[in-house]
């Protein structure tokens, strides 16, 4: 057991680190994210009660679309110099190392994601529960998605580009994202969210069961 | 392990060639005897609606093809696990060729049902739960297809399309429930029909009839499909080049 800790670590570490000195891909997404949602207010002008009742829906929309566009280098520099061979051919689990490299993936994605949603929430004068919940829900739908995205990325790395890819991941996303915004619409109007939050929470736990299995397969069928 | 014989007989890709083509003939033949029966029963014979008229004639057409479109994914599904557990190539083809025509019913059921919604509901498109489930049913078969359509080889399409198919099945409850949570005032009794006792037994018989007529149309021209991908996909076997001489020889 602590040898598995001790492999899923070291794999994490070693993600983290390459993503860190990567950092045009790592930060792209965030900036991308970002940048979408300050174009909302231009789009639809700056009436405040318009874009207080659109926003947490459409940052919810843009963070859909940049994980997809993040997780499209999950696997690609693994392909590209056979360390993805290297990762089947070992001795320990594909499953536990997948998961090490989802949770890197999250790390560097998900969670400062979350942060810049508040922010940017913030930003756009969306009242504290809406903000508290915005982030909530995406505390568990971020883990989701970067769980669904390791199957669809596994089955498309190298295959028709990102187009792929969102279309394989986006239907597979949209329990997380009604979840997420049915929670967020409750806090809105002061009522609350727990319900959701429980589905998001059981969601997230049936993907981290079945995901890593899932891209595992999906990976060792890419390269048998 | 006796009785599984004819199953493993018809996993042999020469085997099902030869009995598909017969059966195919079969299916064909039940289902334009089930189709003119049930659109008889449907369009003639059963009672006008007392409150949609003539309009609800359409269920005969629609509520079939939403049943179709879940029966094939789920039918994929089932060949998607044979084909990762026991790796028999029927299965492959099977689910392959399964996807056009799942997506197919699929798309019949959205348009018939926006036909049926605009004399109903007097709108073509509401947001309600059911018809956006079968409409992310429908971008799933799309997206299964874009990934077969993605690879060269087919034995890894068939094995990663196989993944896509199960992983999209366990993911239609949670989808129905969560779409079915997000928006369920629109659950009109005039979807349900069928749920409620109150459909009469005149109007009841030419829907069995069209279900059949679908399911047997559906198992026609899978087999069709399915004769022509294994064609392809066996292009270098010795059966498939004898075939190929007799139909050249005249």
């Amino acid at each position: 057991m602590a040898e598995y800790i001790n492999v899923f670590t070291v794999m994490l570490l070693r993600d983290l680190k390459l993503a860190f000195r990567n950092k045009a891909e790592l930060l792209n997404p965030l900036v991308f994210f970002v940048m979408v949602i300050i174009l909302f207010p231009l789009a639809l002008g700056a009436n405040e009660g318009l874009l207080r009742q659109l926003i947490p829906g459409l940052i919810w929309v843009t963070a859909l679309l940049s994980a997809c566009l993040s997780l499209d280098n999950l696997f690609r520099s693994d392909f590209a110099d056979g360390s993805i061979e290297q990762l089947i051919l070992s001795r320990y689990p594909l499953t536990l190392l997948v998961a090490a490299k989802v949770s890197a993936h999250w790390l560097g994605f998900g969670l400062p994601l979350i942060l810049l949603a508040g922010l940017t929430g913030a930003l756009l004068a969306l009242p504290g529960p809406t903000v508290a919940a915005l982030s909530l829900t995406l505390l568990f739908g971020t883990p989701v998605l970067s769980l669904i995205g390791a199957i669809t990325v596994a089955l498309t790395t190298g295959l028709g580009g990102g187009m792929l890819l969102s279309l394989l991941t986006l239907p597979l996303s949209m329990p997380v994202l009604i979840f997420s915004m049915l929670a967020v619409k409750n806090a809105t109007l002061g009522q609350p969210i727990a319900a959701e939050l429980y589905f998001l929470a059981g969601i997230l736990m049936l993907a981290i069961t079945l995901a890593p299995l899932t891209a595992a397969a999906a990976l060792r069928i890419r390269l048998s | 392990m006796k009785a599984l014989r004819p199953l493993h007989r018809f996993g042999s890709p020469k085997y099902f060639y030869e009995t598909s083509l017969w059966l195919s003939k079969w299916t064909a033949g039940a289902s334009v005897v089930l189709f003119l029966a049930g659109l008889y029963g449907g369009l003639i014979f059963a009672p006008p609606d007392y409150q949609q008229g003539d309009s609800f004639r359409i269920i005969y057409i629609h509520v079939p093809a939403a049943w179709m479109a879940q029966f094939v994914y789920v039918f994929m599904a089932l060949c998607a696990a044979i084909s990762l557990i026991w790796r028999v190539k029927i299965a492959d083809v099977l689910t392959r060729s399964s996807a056009p025509i799942g997506a197919s019913f699929a798309f019949i059921t959205l348009v018939t049902g926006s036909i049926w919604g605009k004399p109903t509901w007097g709108a073509w498109w509401v947001w309600d739960a059911r018809l956006t489930s079968v409409l992310i049913l429908f971008f799933l078969y799309l997206g299964y297809i874009a990934l077969q359509s993605a690879f060269e080889d087919r034995r890894v399409a068939a094995r990663a399309g196989a993944i896509l198919v199960l992983v999209g099945v366990v993911n239609i409850p949670i989808i129905k429930y969560s779409v079915e949570w997000w928006n369920t005032l629109h659950q009109g009794p005039s979807v349900t029909k069928l749920d409620a006792p109150s459909i009469h037994i005149d109007m009841l018989i030419p829907l069995l009839l069209m279900a059949l007529a679908f399911k047997t149309f559906y198992l026609t021209a899978l087999l069709i499909r399915a004769r022509s991908e294994l064609l392809e996909f066996e292009c270098n076997t010795m059966w498939v080049k004898r075939i190929i001489e007799q139909r050249n020889t005249p």
